[in-house]
């Protein structure tokens, strides 16, 4: 049995270990400058939003998205959604993930490096806790120390600005689903339902633990998102890479036969997952880009040119490597390694593919909402009986009508039955209009359900099925919905 | 088996896990140990719950709590009948004409008289009120045998029909005319003249005779041309609804024996509001007068 160069022990390693704490340093650049401002842009989106107010008319929540669950509508400024429009939503589902797929497959794991909520709180929680506690060394050399009065202070005022941060954002929460000016008063005094105070616990508690504590490990141990989004990298995929064909082999910087990398674990020390990316492509990095500023600055400072971990395609730097292979490190092999790249190509099969799906389904979902019906007629036929006898012979069908109204307007329009001469209808509780037909009124956002009779005389003879359209008119005559259905009698 | 061998692997550096298949073997990554916690803490978590609630199927073993879904049934129940009970009270106060008068309260009547329909009516008259072939009346077509006015539907629900159970059920009967009381042909005129109000039949001069049978047999219940009396449960016979079958051999088996149709009294069964709830559904099923 062959076997690759293995060294046989006794002992068994344990299946089981405790993760390293990761003290991830602070570091400056450019890629950290776009990271701060993505986080600013998508906290104050998340905090403030609820708090937007928007002007409906007396009577409808003001709250400019809204989701409100006990009435069962949602709201998003001039948009208001009926549960059964619920898929709008999907829609904007479905547009979200084929978006998030074009954007991996083009710029690798932005989506885990840049907007991950996970990723945006716990750059906010290691804020925090670098503020408090200091840089790296230094919470290092605090934690390794023996127990103190200073350390124990700065570990409550971590812990307890956390907490701050975890209730604003488990509060912003409710706030979706609630009005904000009084979900935040009856919070406050204790007047919140059961429903309320628990989502605001479970939301502190998730957010505290997720970006105070887990961190790393959601990404690493319970996010499905890294393990199948390599479906969508390819070697044209944007990544954060070593560019190992000019930085090794590592050494001192002053000797010749060094590479660029001087192996001062700067990558290494600024990683948030406590990756070394110096050693590939790896699960647990997800693509944030501060070594990238890390390696940057130290390059800099030894006017070396930047760019040793950069975000690049794998098939550049397999280019890079066959172009220097065998080369010894000089300003002539980072010529040909560099030469030897060419433009990232954007627009293949895959991103085509994915940019031509997402746009049938924005195109559908825009057709669908620009063709909504704001007034819509549905017509359910009895099942039993499908008809009724009468004592002088003719027929009755029995109908549910149900006017759906949208807007925030009462209408009232006439009903009218078309594709049967002879057939009488009769709409019980409705009142009539002026010609004397059935005038169905429907509240504000509202359905009102209405019992309609279609009398068939006997000399008309119906037997069968027989096709008829029901048919609302407004005042002027014009018609604003209408809905098939059919007229049936015996067998014939 | 010749037990684990841990190894390390060259390429990574790892030692693997001592499982191999087929020559390929596993890479030891050692899981976060909070990770091994969570589990232990799901398994803690269902020996509480084996323990507390109900939690082996078909043993019927209830858990140190007692909690079981049925038993916590009739208190959800209770809470919605107390929910309720603003409207059953003004539900048990009015009259149907009331009810049928006030938009919400109709709402609230229909949809809840739908419920007890389904309860107690439908087995007999249909899921939807049509009858059902034997002798049980359509609820939702023009003819009444015992009056269509909410105030009779609602004596009907609440008295029933030929039973024991109440003093005021409609009690009035149809003679079996077949024994002693008429011929046979006499019954086959008659059936002649009743065809004739709907223009089926076939024999002219056996229509003359039957009209003379009719006046001096049936007039008094059915009225001078068949038109019925909801007074008396006589059905009228010059339309073109026949519970018992409408062909002539029918016609000819009911005036000789009839089958007379029996409801219970649901005045004893049934609540107030419910039977006036009762009341509104079935009128508006489409043949309420």
């Amino acid at each position: 049995m062959a076997h690759v160069g293995g060294i046989e022990t006794e002992a068994p390693p344990p299946l089981y270990a405790a993760p390293p704490t990761i003290y991830p340093r602070a570091v400056k650049g450019r890629i950290r400058r776009v990271k701060w401002v993505v986080l600013t842009v998508l906290l104050g989106l998340y905090y403030l939003v609820p708090w937007l107010r928007f002007d409906r008319g007396p009577g409808v929540p003001n709250q400019a998205v809204l989701v409100d669950i006990g009435n069962a509508r949602l709201f998003f400024f001039w948009i208001e959604l009926w549960p059964q429009e619920v898929y709008f939503l999907t829609g904007a589902l479905v547009l979200a993930a084929i978006g998030l797929f074009a954007a991996t497959s083009l710029w690798g794991r932005v989506w885990c490096g840049f907007t991950c909520p996970q990723t945006v709180w716990t750059d906010l929680f290691i804020w925090v806790e670098r503020l408090i506690q200091g840089d790296r060394n230094a919470r290092m050399r605090r934690d390794a120390q023996p127990h103190s009065r200073d350390r124990t202070l700065r570990k409550l005022a971590t812990h307890a600005a956390w907490i701050a941060i975890a209730a604003a954002t488990g509060g912003a929460w409710i706030m979706y689903f609630n009005d904000a000016p009084s979900v935040v008063r009856d919070l406050a005094t204790g007047a919140a339902s059961v429903e309320v105070y628990f989502f605001f616990a479970l939301f502190t508690l998730t957010t505290y633990v997720l970006a105070g504590f887990a961190r790393e490990q959601v990404c690493t141990y319970m996010c499905p998102w890294p393990r199948f989004q390599g479906a969508m990298l390819d070697e044209n995929s944007m990544v954060v890479t070593y560019r190992d064909w000019r930085g090794e082999p590592r050494g001192k910087p002053r000797e010749a036969s060094s590479g660029d990398c001087v192996d001062c674990a700067a990558c290494f020390h600024v990683c948030p997952t406590g990756v070394d990316i110096r050693q590939g492509q790896q699960l647990e990095c997800i693509g944030c880009g501060l070594c990238v500023d890390a390696c940057d600055d130290i390059m800099r400072k030894l006017d070396r040119p930047e760019g040793l971990i950069a975000f690049e395609t794998l098939k550049n730097l397999a280019a890079s490597q066959a172009a220097t292979a065998g080369m010894a490190p000089s300003p002539a092999r980072f010529a040909a390694g560099m030469a030897a790249r060419a433009t990232p190509r954007f627009l293949r099969p895959r991103t085509i593919m994915y940019a031509a799906v997402l746009g049938v389904v924005l195109a559908v979902m825009a057709a669908a909402f620009l063709m909504r019906e704001t007034v819509s007629l549905a017509v359910i036929r009895d099942r039993a009986p499908l008809f009724v006898q009468l004592a002088d012979g003719s027929l009755r069908n029995g109908f549910t009508i149900k006017l759906v109204n949208k807007t925030q307007a009462q209408v009232g329009y006439s009903l009218v039955l078309r594709g049967l001469d002879g057939a009488t209808l009769l709409v019980q509780q409705a009142e009539l209009d002026p010609t004397g037909r059935p005038l169905l009124a429907t509240a504000p956002d509202g359905i009102t359900e209405w019992r309609a009779l279609v009398t068939i005389p006997l000399a008309r003879r119906l037997t069968g099925s027989h096709p008829v359209v029901f048919e609302i008119l407004d005042a002027s005559g014009l018609s604003i919905a209408s809905a098939p259905t059919t007229l049936v009698g015996p067998a014939p | 088996m010749t037990g684990k061998k841990i190894e390390t692997d060259a390429h990574s550096g790892q030692q693997t896990t001592g499982h191999e298949w087929d020559g390929l073997r596993e890479l030891n990554t050692p899981l976060p140990t909070w990770w091994l916690y969570t589990f232990y803490a799901c398994i803690l978590f269902s020996l509480v719950y084996v323990v507390f609630y109900p939690a082996f199927p078909f043993t019927g073993a209830t858990g140190v709590l007692g909690w079981t879904a049925r038993g916590a049934l009739p208190a959800e129940l209770a809470a919605q009948n107390q929910r309720n009970e603003p409207m059953m009270a003004r539900l048990r106060a009015a009259t149907p004409e009331q009810i049928a008068a006030d938009p919400t309260l109709r709402s609230f009547a229909i949809a809840g008289g739908r419920i007890a329909f389904a309860n107690n009516c439908a087995a007999c008259h249909g899921a939807a009120g049509q009858g059902a072939q034997g002798g049980y009346p359509s609820l939702a077509d023009d003819d009444w045998l015992w009056g269509g006015e909410l105030a009779d539907i609602r004596t009907t629900i609440e008295h029933g029909v030929r039973n024991l159970d109440s003093e005021e059920a409609r009690a009035t009967i149809m003679p079996a005319f077949g024994q002693g009381i008429l011929t046979p042909p006499q019954i086959a005129d008659v059936t002649e003249h009743l065809l004739a109000y709907t223009g089926r039949s076939t024999n002219a001069a056996a229509a003359a005779r039957g009209a003379t049978v009719y006046e001096e047999n049936c007039v008094a219940c059915h009225g001078e041309r068949g038109e019925g009396n909801a007074q008396l449960g006589a059905p009228t016979l010059n339309d073109r609804i026949w519970l018992h079958g409408s062909e002539r051999a029918a016609i000819i088996a009911y005036i000789a024996a009839p089958r007379l149709g029996a409801m219970p009294a649901f005045g004893q069964r049934l609540d107030a509001a419910t039977i006036n709830m009762l009341t509104v559904y079935v009128h508006a099923l489409g043949g309420g007068r």
